[in-house]
């Protein structure tokens, strides 16, 4: 048998390493102690605030953005974050919680975003995709649709697209869909 | 010193004594060739001391890796795998016949190759690598895996890492990996199917499956708007019924793979889908392997594989050759264009989150609190921290961001070390000051704990 331990003790020799260990206890996953970096180097601007249910699982929070420009202004969207044990190899999961009329976010929640799927990298942090979210607010993007009519009002009639996300945002109907409120009310 | 071959062609007769089947294996591990290791043994204790070795098999592999195992000589073989016998295994997995579907592909395997192969026994396993605990992989001297997921594999790579006591020479377990999803070279093409990969760590010494993270190419994802508005490929539909008709129409409570109504719900989705843009290509079987993840995989790159692990395997236990491992230890094979192998280093990472920063023993006082622990952390001279976050393996202690994290665990401050975790428990540090590099320090109380009354 190969004794690999003696090469430890020449690799140690050489080094003057020290490490240490004995029969551990729970410990930290790589994936956790990635998404713990991540998040003690977050800088949210005042529109964004993140919420922990519970401040021990790192892996599972929401983001609420409160858009201070653009169409979206003077909404409150919420998102969950899902985060798996194969962080940062896979993209954290993200859904938007209410129903909005979006060119990018479909009626289910879901975000079209290219950072979240095919052009994810293990370099990319939860920083990034938090700015990916905020943009999609402040620029709609039509060409690549999740909501194929809300892209097709932003290209056709930039003027009407501006009007139905107002009625939208007031938990109003656009094109026989009826949407939830998420006007931030004043406190 | 001339040394016997084998010669292909003149596979003799077994003969009826009992050890004829282990006379060539026999001749490479009695004498000395070429590239044997200086501390070669070729005496009868040393020769026997492969029977005392314990291996273990964990995941994909299976068939083919038991079956290469028991017949090199190993006779102490461990299988784990959580997996049960379903019928489309049968056409390549070749210890399982149409009687075994449903019962545990560990337990059938073990019992198969212990029948054919006299004097080996194996013991099966028939659960989550995650279910056993750091003192059952203790136990083995060599750790083989086929696993299929990336969470599996640095489940096991960081287990088997944390085994490693600098006191103890036995806790060095080196771990054989194998795998035949695809693997990705900067610059090749990402081809399935006809790719794998062998590589072996020694806990530690060398780079580790964290370290090598990279070297996995990412699942190939189709933007979520051409699902939704231009799909291209037969692939394209099956997604979209997958991913966006399931939710909104939800025909059943929750999507189960195996069951094939909902495969068919999805499958009829998907070819009227298919129709309407005339696209053509969607099938039932395709419509299986896009949701279930299915990569074609070809038995015999399973098979190339395996038995690389194994000879891997075999010459870490003998010393008869040297083994990837130490200098070279990452051996990548492609069949897409012709045939290409290539073995290189690959280096160790220094800022890696599991071997590169082991957890240090540090002493403390369980009745200081949060507070003054993180104020004693900043006169630490190797740490120089200045925003410290801490957690543990299932606690956040206190996180200096985002806002509402730190108001969270602002009161964690107040609290007493030994009220928050347990003595010998590990805590992760970071800050932003450290750029890629953590801290772990495995806590040691060196007083005892008084509960606040």
């Amino acid at each position: 048998m190969l004794k690999i331990w003696n090469m430890k003790q020449k690799q140690q020799s050489d080094a003057n390493a020290d490490a240490a260990a004995g029969n551990k206890k729970k410990k930290v996953t790589a994936a956790q102690l990635r998404v713990q970096k991540d998040l003690s180097e977050l800088e949210l601007p005042r529109t964004m605030k993140t919420i922990f249910k519970d401040p021990d699982d790192v892996l599972n929070f929401e983001l609420t953005i409160e858009p201070d420009e653009g169409m979206y202004k003077g909404g409150q969207f919420h998102f969950t974050f899902e985060i798996s044990q194969e962080f940062p190899h896979q993209a954290p999961k993200v859904l938007c919680k209410e129903k909005i009329y979006h060119p990018n976010i479909d009626l289910q929640g879901k975000v079209c975003l290219n950072i979240l799927r095919e052009d994810w990298k293990p370099v990319l942090n939860i920083q990034a995709v938090i700015v990916g979210l905020q943009f999609l607010f402040l620029e709609p993007n039509a060409s690549d649709p999740l909501n194929k009519e809300a892209a097709e009002d932003l290209r056709s009639n930039r003027e009407g697209f501006k009007r139905n996300v107002r009625q939208s945002m007031g938990g109003g109907i656009v094109r026989n869909e009826a949407f939830d409120k998420v006007f931030k009310t004043r406190d | 010193m001339s040394q016997p071959v084998m010669v292909a062609g003149t596979i003799p007769v077994p003969a009826l004594e009992p050890d004829s089947r282990w006379t060539y294996l026999d001749n490479v591990r009695r004498n000395t060739g070429p590239y044997t290791s200086e501390e070669f043994d070729t005496s009868d204790e040393a020769v026997s001391t492969m029977d005392r070795l314990k291996v273990l098999g964990a995941g994909g592999l299976g068939c083919e890796l038991l079956k290469d195992l028991a017949l090199s000589g190993f006779k102490d073989i461990h299988v784990i795998d959580m997996d049960t016998i379903d019928v489309s295994n049968l056409n390549r997995q070749f210890l399982f016949r149409h009687s075994d579907v449903g019962k545990s592909k560990a337990e059938v395997a073990a019992r198969f190759v212990e029948k054919r192969v006299k004097g080996v026994s194996i013991t099966p396993h028939n659960c989550k690598i995650q279910d056993k605990d750091e003192d059952f992989y203790m136990q083995f001297n060599i750790v083989i895996c086929g696993l299929d997921s990336i969470e599996a594999r640095r489940w096991m790579n960081s287990t088997l890492i944390n085994l490693a006591d600098p006191e103890n020479p036995e806790s060095y377990k080196p771990l054989i990996d194998g795998g035949t999803e695809d693997c990705q070279i900067a610059g090749l093409s990402t081809q399935l199917g006809f790719k794998g990969q062998s590589r072996v760590v020694f806990p530690t010494i060398t780079s580790c499956l964290e370290c090598q993270l990279d070297m996995h190419a990412p699942r190939q994802a189709v933007p979520l708007c051409t699902l939704a508005t231009i799909p291209r490929q037969p692939e394209h539909c099956i997604e979209w019924a997958h991913i966006i008709a399931w939710e909104q129409e939800q025909p059943f409570p929750k999507l189960d793979n195996d069951d094939p109504e909902h495969i068919t719900w999805l499958y009829k989705k998907a070819l009227a889908r298919a129709e309407e843009f005339k696209i053509s290509g969607v099938t039932y079987s395709l419509t299986q392997g896009v949701v279930k993840n299915i990569i074609p995989a070809i038995a015999s790159t399973n098979a190339i594989i395996a038995a690389s692990c194994c000879n891997e395997a075999f010459k870490i236990a003998t010393q008869t050759n040297p083994s990837l491992g130490f200098e070279e230890n990452y051996m990548m094979y492609s069949g897409n264009d012709s045939i290409y192998t290539y073995t290189f280093k690959h280096e160790k990472k220094d800022d890696c989150p599991v071997c590169g920063q082991l957890a240090r023993d540090l002493e403390v006082d369980p009745n200081f609190t949060l507070q003054e622990f993180i104020e004693s952390l900043a006169e630490r001279a190797e740490a120089q921290l200045k925003k410290p976050s801490i957690r543990a393996e299932s606690h956040t202690l206190y996180m200096q961001s985002p806002v509402s994290l730190e108001e969270m665990t602002r009161p964690n401050l107040k609290k007493k070390i030994g009220e928050l975790v347990g003595n010998g428990d590990e805590i992760a540090i970071t800050d932003p000051s450290l750029g890629t590099v953590n801290f772990k320090y495995k806590l040691k109380f060196f007083k005892e704990y008084r509960a606040a009354v």
